[in-house]
């Protein structure tokens, strides 16, 4: 099976928030309380409970006034920070694409709750259930189940304006070019083509990245491997600082065995 | 101090303080466990670590580091002048481990799993490395005490069975924390593009392992000040101004790593921007290390107890203020929110350290840890007679 992907046209959104309900309808989330505001962004973020939003932005550009929505998710990075994050294997991408947390997806449960897959993850995805005595992270699982069911994820089907495509990651990335290079008002660039080495989801747009919330100039590279680049040396460090230690200590132990280390010490006394 | 003679826990009015804190944190503990960390805490999503992971942990390791830099120099180069302060310098690192593991125990969401990573090897994981590390050698020092333990506890087979393992343990026990705490560092290597390039590095585990190495000397001089005065005894002055001379050129070689680091990758002159990391950096450099650096190497206040003890309070204060500017004000910018801890996380805290000293206190008073008191000569505590 190909490696699925989804592809995000920011201008055909229209901020309607049918993918955020049948996220939730699918996934069955309790709904989240808001309270009356003068953004359009209510709840605005990504939580435990709510694991896509359709943010609003904006923009000002040639004496223009752009609105522009974009739903934020799981990027489903090919190389996921959070997974290489996990002492205990608790996250894994899937072949078809998905980044899954199996503790909740496929029942098997190690996470420990340290919350280091939340530092790890470059788009502050992972969210965690503060309120519960015995918390799992939580995030957008590209409706893993429907996936091996060959069916679109929740969201996609929802979606009334095309904004959101869903198919196999390279179909995806030459369709995505495609529009770009056909229609001047593209911004020349597919998010997450590259981005950390290259995510599952696909984001084309007519305005600059940066002013729709996502960080441009990052890393091309995969977290992981940054990670490994270090992780690489340990067992040359352990075998070979031991073997300097030992050497320096058995080379300046002249004297050390005359000590009667017992008669050196004792107990204080508190007065 | 032989068998027979009873354990003694003198009660003073400070102690009894420390108890009642200590038994503050222990019922917020409970609270935690049964109401979750939402109920205690003020983390979030944006700030997943707080202050028992940036202080207690972070922080309680880094000032654990006494234990293993002792060592190296009194075991391993065999620096015999040093002597009278490794067995304390032991003491202080293990509990400074313990408290560290039980504030990652109250941290931990699904804590119940806690041993799960001893079983799924996530070795790609930094948290991997930190934590077997962590608990193997806190299992070490626990053994290298052992060896002290049953001094007090009459046990010849035990002890001899220990002492038998003592020279690979105490290798280990110089190895194991290198690596975990330099990997307390990498941790912070995922956070490319989060942390502020000013503490964001390929070396940042070197600059953590090489801190928590150069703060042993001004740690067991701050510690060895703090016992002289709760027992009336006198400070080892000059043990200490020669010791700190390894944190001085230790910290040399950091500054200069740290300037080539930052020029290397481009970034040295943000450093200067104005903004609030940079000054957060600046301060962070001038004050606690090239002030210090500068004290140490000025013999008039190297050599005074006064002199020594605020130029490593200035160290210690200097390592704790760098791990605080890596967990909180370097990534504050790209996760946004804000955390300031609670008045629960404050207490729990606070009881652990409280804990810290009891534990020392009693340890002390009942196990052989500090060196005798030589009624003959203060200032030079152990002649020839120890030495071959």
């Amino acid at each position: 099976m190909m490696s699925k992907g989804v592809l995000v046209d920011v201008t055909r959104c229209i901020g309607c928030r049918s993918c955020m309900v049948a996220c939730k309808t699918w996934n069955d989330l309790p709904p989240k309380k808001t309270t009356f505001s003068n953004t359009w962004d209510s709840p605005g973020k990504i939580d435990a409970d709510t694991w896509t939003v359709v943010n609003y932005y904006i923009i000002e550009e040639d004496g223009q006034v752009k609105w522009r929505f974009v739903k934020k998710q799981c990027m489903h990075c090919n190389e996921p920070a959070c997974e290489s994050a996990c002492f205990t294997h608790s996250f894994v991408k899937t072949k078809e694409g998905a980044v899954i947390y199996k503790p909740t997806v496929l029942n098997q449960d190690y996470c420990v709750g340290c919350r280091y897959c939340m530092i790890a993850c470059p788009f502050g995805v992972p969210a965690f259930q503060w309120e519960k005595a015995f918390p799992y992270v939580q995030k957008c699982k590209f409706c893993y189940e429907r996936l091996q069911e060959g069916m679109k994820p929740a969201c996609v089907t929802a979606c009334p304006t095309g904004t959101l495509k869903f198919g196999d990651r390279e179909e995806l990335l030459a369709e995505a070019r495609e529009r770009i290079d056909s229609n001047p008002n593209y911004y020349k660039k597919i998010y997450g083509e590259k981005e950390y080495g290259g995510t599952s989801w696909l984001y084309i747009s007519d305005v600059p990245f940066e002013k729709i919330g996502f960080k441009e100039d990052v890393s091309q590279k995969s977290i992981p491997s940054y990670t490994w680049d270090v992780l690489k040396w340990t067992p040359y460090i352990f075998f070979g600082w031991g073997a300097v230690l030992t050497a320096l200590r058995a080379y300046t132990k002249r004297r050390a065995e005359v000590h009667n280390e017992e008669e050196l010490y004792a107990p204080v006394e508190k007065d | 101090m032989q068998n027979g003679k009873k354990w003694r826990f003198k009660m003073t009015p400070f102690r009894l303080l420390l108890i009642v804190l200590v038994l503050i944190a222990a019922a917020a503990a409970i609270y935690r466990f049964v109401y979750g960390l939402g109920a205690v805490t003020n983390l979030s999503d944006e700030w997943p670590w707080g202050l028992w992971i940036g202080f207690d942990l972070f922080c309680g390791i880094a000032l654990a580091g006494g234990g293993f830099s002792t060592a190296l120099i009194v075991h391993v180069l065999h620096k015999d002048k040093y002597l009278p302060i490794v067995r304390a310098a032991l003491l202080t690192s293990l509990i400074g481990y313990v408290i560290a593991l039980v504030s990652l125990f109250l941290d931990i969401g699904r804590w119940f799993n806690f041993w799960r990573p001893f079983f799924y090897w996530g070795y790609h994981s930094v948290l991997f490395e930190v934590f077997w590390c962590i608990a193997l050698y806190t299992t070490v020092q626990v053994l290298e005490f052992g060896d002290i333990f049953f001094e007090r506890v009459n046990c010849p087979s035990l002890k001899k069975l220990l002492g038998v393992f003592m020279t690979p343990l105490l290798i280990i026990g110089i190895v194991l924390p290198t690596l975990h705490q330099s990997s307390l560092g990498s941790l912070y290597i995922v956070a490319v593009d989060k942390l502020n390039p000013l503490w964001w590095s390929m070396i940042i585990p070197f600059f953590f392992v090489w801190s928590a190495f150069f703060l042993g000397p001004a740690m067991v001089t701050i510690e060895g000040t703090l016992a002289a005065r709760a027992y009336n005894r006198e400070p080892e002055t000059d043990l200490y101004s020669s010791l700190t001379k390894v944190t001085m050129w230790m910290m040399i070689i950091y500054f200069i790593v740290k300037m080539g680091d930052l020029a290397y990758r481009g970034v040295f002159s943000t450093a200067f921007n104005g903004s609030y990391e940079s000054n957060m950096f600046l301060i962070e450099m001038i004050v606690f290390v090239l002030l210090p650096i500068v004290m140490y190497a000025t013999p008039s206040i190297q050599n005074k107890l006064s002199g020594v003890l605020t130029a490593s309070i200035l160290v210690v204060a200097g390592v704790v203020f760098n791990r605080m500017n890596v967990v909180f004000t370097g990534m504050a910018k790209s996760v946004g929110g804000s955390y300031f801890p609670s008045i629960w996380e404050w207490l729990i805290t606070i009881g652990m350290w409280s804990a810290l000293v009891l534990v020392y206190c009693f340890v002390v008073e009942n196990f052989p840890i500090l060196p005798k008191e030589e009624p003959v000569s203060h200032g030079k505590p152990f002649g020839t007679g120890f030495h071959a």
